[in-house]
């Protein structure tokens, strides 16, 4: 072999192709490898999103606006369930928009291997591309429905404390609670279909047993942490912490809620990975 | 010597049939988890008790660098396995695959495109699911949209596109992925004929510059255009691997194939009711891929419940672009036909003539119709026939394959004439 073959030789990437087994491997170096993909397919959700809705962006604003005035009648005023001294729209608000950010995201997520299935067959990318996208999609909706709030917060004169440099995290964390369930979801939807079916109760469900129409403060303290495995407890609390400076602690609610979505991601990682073999043959 | 670019060696892909692998609830799984947990484990191991099929097996072959390599055979033999193997869209169950280089996949043409998105987002869509850097997209941009033909249109929404824009738009983008190796499943079969010239000649010069190809196609034309070297698969294995000219000879000696045939049950419910139809030699048996210069037939049993007049059966062939080529009826033949029907069982076949039409892939229709009141009381898609590009006018005189649906031998009458002399005819044809 001359030097000159060896030089040509070095300039192709060489793959081996063979049947995987054991221990799987999540290969997040190909997924950065993948980036622009990802990218593309966010926007391409977003941008048909957007074209085929009458309202558009009104959406975003409207959906948690609504809710919120619902919520704010019934609950607020003629349940009177207490909202830890902030009033009560702004506070049904705040919690609103994580939950429609983590709601959507996860119906998107949870659908999105079934509806790119023609993709899948079609292909190769590293599959995960695909339920990220579909949960970073809703960062948009969010990001409109989050003007609304400051000009809710404006208007009942509320400024955020220092803990507002702390709202980014609690945001990723909304995502990473779509993600992990989204990835059980979907990677279960290519094999079994009642996944359509069950992401709309799972939501419902979830919706309950979150404080969004009342405050956590009603589960007594020694069940907070408890409680605080429901992910999506934390991220609320945490938003109402950052954004309105209630008082008491969350920090232990916080912290029970980011162990378990690390569990819960790390664990749909891998069930994703490796259910990946067999999408194209199944699906 | 260098290393191939891809290097096969003892491929298996087994796909397993049965319930196992079907789309299952999750009641029957939870079901059967509840009913018989300690089965559990039992269960996983008893699925190699399942029957399997072997998609392909044993599958060896080398393609070195900048070699264009076709692949035929029956459907069903694998060909598709192979490339989602090749392109990583699923796995081997055996063997293993060497790969020298970046490899684009082409298994269809207009993968992803969103009908909502317009011309242009789609392009950039498209680019990226097929593997294209953003920088490569923008660089290339103009000259997709050119090879395209499409300009006009690149901000309307893909929805609004003819099919014909529809399929040039996802194949210019396609054919402008530059990857070491480029995977190919017959796409060429789209498309209006001018365009399919223009991506054979457009992957021909990528084949030129070096580039590995691995095409797949029924277009005997295409293969023979592209590839020096082909590989036959029969049944999930390399039944041969040699030049083009041989391999494709071969294919056609042993081409006998027993699909193609639909069958319906008996349905009393209807008065007249179509029970198999098939394409097949001029003997009446079945056959999917015919010569040149074989008659090919279009045979239709067809069950009489009740007296009935005023009914046709038909056949249409059209080309796998959806060109009509013909439509017939056996009333053609007998007006008779026309009249009343007796219960029973009829056999009919249509003769079409050898020699005729051009090599390629066309689709048969078939179905029975009443004039009055109009009923249609079958309809029925028979599948695809081949007719292989060998020993046709163009490829005996020249050994290329020429354009067209229909390549009749036809006759040109000519004689010596002087230039100043024009013949009765000339002075009647400038005039009319």
């Amino acid at each position: 072999m001359t030097a000159q073959e060896r030089d040509d030789l070095t300039d192709f990437p060489v793959t081996l192709i063979r049947p995987t087994s054991g221990f799987v491997s999540l290969k997040l170096g190909e997924l950065w490898e993948y980036r622009e993909l990802l990218f593309f397919l966010t926007w391409r959700d977003i941008k048909v999103r957007y074209k085929q809705t009458a309202l558009g962006a009104a959406w975003a604003i409207l959906q948690p606006l609504l809710t919120m005035i619902v919520f704010t009648i019934f609950f607020g005023r003629l349940a009177k369930i207490p909202s830890d001294n902030v009033p009560y729209p702004i506070f049904a608000y705040t919690a609103l928009l994580p939950w429609q950010l983590f709601a959507y995201s996860l119906s998107q997520a949870g659908n999105s291997m079934v509806a790119s299935q023609q993709l899948i067959k079609k292909i190769y990318f590293p599959r995960l591309v695909i339920p990220i996208s579909a949960v970073l999609g809703g960062l948009v909706d969010f990001c409109l429905a989050f003007v609304l709030l400051i000009g809710m917060m404006v208007y009942y004169q509320i400024a955020p404390t220092q803990g507002i440099l702390l709202l980014p995290f609690f945001i990723l964390l909304a995502l990473a609670t779509a993600l992990a369930v989204g990835l059980w979801l979907s990677a279960l939807s290519v094999k079994y279909r009642d996944v359509r079916y069950t992401l709309p109760f799972l939501t419902q469900f979830w919706l309950f047993i979150t404080p969004i129409a009342y405050p956590s403060s009603l589960v007594s303290e020694k069940w907070r942490i408890l409680y605080g495995l429901n992910p999506m407890a934390g991220v609320v609390e945490g938003f109402r912490w950052a954004l309105l400076g209630k008082s008491g602690s969350v920090g232990p609610m916080i912290l029970a809620s980011t162990l378990a979505v690390t569990v819960l991601l790390i664990g749909g990682l891998f069930y994703f990975k490796s259910m990946e073999r067999t999408f194209a043959d199944v699906v | 010597m260098s290393q191939p670019a891809l290097r096969v060696d003892s491929l298996g892909k087994r796909f397993q049939l049965g319930p196992t692998e079907s789309y299952g609830t999750l009641r029957e799984s939870l079901a059967r988890l509840g009913k018989a947990p300690w089965k559990r484990v039992a269960q996983t191991k008893r699925q190699d008790d399942n029957p399997t099929i072997w998609a392909l097996e044993n599958v060896s072959f080398e393609v070195d660098h900048g070699e264009v390599l076709g692949v035929i055979g029956h459907n069903g033999a694998g060909k598709s396995t192979l490339l989602k193997i090749l392109s990583r869209i699923t796995e081997p169950t055996r063997g293993s695959i060497e790969v020298r280089g970046r490899v684009g996949s082409l298994l269809e043409v207009g993968t992803g495109f969103h009908p909502e998105l317009t011309g242009r987002e789609n392009i950039h869509l498209n680019g990226a699911i097929l593997g294209m850097r953003r920088s490569e997209i923008r660089r290339k941009f103009d000259e997709i949209v050119a090879f395209a033909e499409i300009e006009k249109f690149l901000d309307t929404p893909v929805k609004r596109f003819s099919s014909g824009m529809y399929m040039r738009l996802a194949f210019a983008v396609a054919a402008h992925l530059d990857p070491e190796i480029l995977l190919v499943d017959e796409v060429l079969a789209v498309g209006d004929l001018a365009f399919q010239n223009k991506c054979l000649k457009k992957m021909k010069d990528v084949s030129g510059t070096g580039r590995t190809v691995i095409l797949v196609s029924h277009n005997m034309g295409a293969i023979h255009r592209l590839c020096p070297r082909c590989l036959l698969l029969d049944h999930g294995t390399v039944a041969m691997d040699g030049p083009t000219e041989d391999v494709v000879r071969a294919y056609i000696a042993h081409g006998i194939e027993d699909v193609g045939i639909v069958t319906q049950e008996s349905n009393s419910d209807k008065p007249i009711h179509l029970r198999r139809a098939y394409t097949a030699k001029r003997d009446g048996d079945h056959q999917r891929d015919f010569r040149f210069d074989e008659g090919l037939s279009v045979v239709v049993e067809f069950e009489v419940n009740q007296t009935i007049d005023g009914c046709a059966v038909w056949a249409g062939i059209r080309t796998v672009e959806q060109v009509w080529v013909l439509g017939s009826t056996d009333t053609d033949s007998d007006a008779s036909r026309l009249g009343a029907r007796a219960p029973g069982y009829y056999r009919t076949q249509l003769d079409l003539p050898a020699s005729w039409l051009n090599a390629g892939m066309y689709e048969v229709v078939v179905g029975i119709n009443r004039n009055a009141p109009p009923t249609s009381y079958d309809r029925v898609d028979i599948g695809t026939f081949n007719i292989l590009d060998v020993d046709t006018p163009a490829r005996l005189r020249t050994g290329q394959s020429r354009p067209g649906i229909l390549q009749p031998f036809l006759d040109w009458r000519q004689g010596r004439v002087t230039a100043d002399e024009p013949s009765p005819k000339d002075h009647v044809g400038r005039h009319s």
